[in-house]
């Protein structure tokens, strides 16, 4: 007879299995990473200085464009950590974690851990390209953008697992992705700001999570400078995302405590 | 301790798919320390069954101990008594062999040099101790079910469940399989059950119980239930058969089935009485073929149709 697992032990081991793979899949890095900074360097590019962003800054589009593009990353790499448990069901890995004496929780946890190791790191590496564009980030500002970018990739990996978990396919995540994560990520902050949209959308920014993620990254690279006026405070958005995060976790080990058939593949 | 419970004990277990049942009434126990084989074709809800047992989902109905503890109340505990080697794969292909034991062992509450141990331990038990390092996509399928098998054994369960276990694998590593299985239950006494579709790898377990439609349909050591046809069967190859099988039927006062085109029924002494049954034929018949029951002839004679006519459900 064995020792109990423990919530923690397991969790681990999840957590470094999904590191390990995502270094052995090479398209996987390109992804996660090419995608947004195409993106950025393609629409950040492309309305240069046409952007009139928030009111009184001389910001160009690219600089605006920039901490959306950091949590776009956070964003993909989550999406793409929680694509594979479609692919664990359907290559079996995951039947043998469920039958393991685990904590479903620490199933959960394992994948949230290791989902937000890649999306960090990816992230990371995007943050060598502040300076370039004239962004300054304050020694204070640096210390709390570490730990926020992995609270945010935390509760959007919590997010994916719980959708993931209900599809049987990735088409069907492809349609969540498009219809659910996408425009979440739209209507944040990241892409335009809440002043000049009109009022409903004003509202559904307002209510969406990931428009606290963007403002608490906006925090940390303009720590002490006056370009976040406007935005809700570093308080408030740090609490409003890992709020959403903590309620998809307790959702998705919830969801996973008992499985069906269909669960399996 | 509680070598007093069955290793496994299956009370009248039912399972639907929303309105299709899966499994009805389903009951039987597999002793402690013996080779119990799950014989059925596929379909026939023995992957229900394993994958209840091996507490994945709960049965619509009934109740499964293991151990004597409950899979639905006490499953965590069930779980760390029992190792699961499952037909599909559940080993990562983009980690090493050692990545994989390393994550399993983690996931039953190892750690540090014990778990290390542990796995050179199995993998020497398995004959793979230099491939410690190499990719399990890399390893020929028969590599990966022992590897398979040293996962599920990692944390020395007094229960092993393989779900088809020679599936995917050459005559050649069935036998080493079968080799190292039966030495696992001699020398550490592990219970081991199966299921299988396959009647020769059938024939090893000490005893089997037969699934079809979701019913079990008999049970006993392979050679009890071939005692039970009481003597030999005999296949008739022949193109007309009206009315042949109820003479054959009174005349031999035995049941006759149709199949594969031809009769088939069981009598005792059937070499010599080859003479009496060719009178009963309206012509010579293109084939006769009398054998000993096999594990196939008891199936048939349980449910009345062919192993492999049974129809298979969308899973």
């Amino acid at each position: 007879m064995t020792p109990q697992p423990g919530l923690l032990n397991p969790a681990y081991a999840l957590c470094h299995r999904e590191v390990t793979r995502f270094f052995r899949q090479r398209s996987r890095i390109v992804g996660a990473f090419g995608t947004p900074l195409l993106f950025w360097v393609l629409i950040g590019s492309g309305l240069g200085n046409s952007f009139r962003g928030m009111a009184g800054s001389q910001m160009s589009y690219l600089e605006y464009f920039y901490p959306g593009t950091l949590v776009l990353i956070l964003l993909f790499s989550a999406i793409f950590a929680t694509f594979s448990i479609i692919e664990d069901r359907h290559a079996g890995f995951l039947q043998g974690v469920l039958a393991a004496p685990v904590p479903r929780m620490s199933i959960v946890l394992g994948k949230i851990l290791g989902g937000a190791t890649l999306a960090f790191i990816q992230a990371v590496l995007f943050l060598v390209l502040a300076p370039a564009i004239g962004i300054a980030v304050h020694p204070v500002g640096w210390v709390i953008l570490l730990p926020v970018l992995f609270l945010i990739a935390m509760s959007l990996v919590a997010m994916g697992f719980y959708f993931a978990w209900s599809l049987d396919s990735t088409q069907g995540y492809h349609a969540i992705m498009n219809m659910v994560m996408i425009p979440m990520w739209l209507l944040s902050g990241a892409f335009f700001p809440q002043e000049g949209a009109f009022v409903w959308v004003r509202w559904i920014m307002a209510i969406n999570p990931l428009t606290y993620g963007v403002a608490a990254v906006r925090h940390c690279l303009y720590w002490g400078e006056p370009q976040t006026a406007g935005l809700p405070s570093l308080p408030l958005s740090l609490a409003g995302i890992a709020l959403f995060g903590a309620i998809l976790f307790v959702l998705s080990s919830w969801k996973i405590r008992s499985t069906t058939a269909r669960d399996l593949g | 301790m509680d070598d007093d419970y069955p290793a496994v004990e299956i009370t009248e277990v039912d399972h639907f798919y929303g309105e299709r049942q899966a499994l009805s009434g389903v009951t039987f126990d597999v002793r402690p320390g013996e080779i119990f084989g799950l014989l059925g074709p596929n379909g026939g809800g023995k992957t229900t069954l394993f994958r209840i047992v091996s507490t994945l989902f709960d049965a619509s109905s009934g109740c499964i101990r293991v151990f004597g503890m409950d899979t639905k109340s006490q499953s965590d505990r069930v779980r760390q008594q029992m190792g699961v080697v499952f037909q599909s794969f559940s080993l990562d292909k983009l980690l090493t062999v050692e990545e994989n034991l390393k994550c399993q062992g983690r996931l039953y509450g190892l750690s540090g040099s014990d778990l290390q141990e542990r796995i050179v331990d199995r993998l020497k038990k398995v004959g793979l101790q230099d491939r410690l390092k190499d990719r399990v996509g890399t390893l020929s399928g028969g590599m990966q079910r022992r590897v398979e098998i040293a996962k599920g054994l990692l944390h020395e369960p007094r229960l092993l469940l393989m779900d088809e276990p020679s599936t995917g694998l050459d005559p050649g590593a069935r036998i080493d399989l079968w080799r190292y299985l039966k030495k696992l239950q001699l020398e550490e006494g592990t219970t081991l059950f199966l299921t299988t579709h396959l009647m020769e790898e059938a024939e090893k377990c000490d005893r089997l119980g037969i699934l079809s439609q979701g019913k079990l349909v008999g049970l006993g050591s392979p050679s009890e239930l071939k005692n039970e046809i009481g003597g030999e069967v005999v296949t008739l190859g022949i193109q007309h058969r009206e009315g042949v099988s109820e003479t054959i039927a009174s005349a031999l006062s035995t049941e006759v089935h149709v199949h594969n085109g031809g009769l088939r029924f069981e009598i005792p002494q059937a070499k010599d009485r080859i003479d009496e049954i060719l009178k009963l034929l309206p012509e010579e018949p293109e084939s006769i073929h009398i054998g000993k029951a096999t594990l196939e002839d008891v199936f048939i004679h349980r449910t009345g149709h062919r192993f492999w006519e049974e129809e298979e459900p969308p899973a």
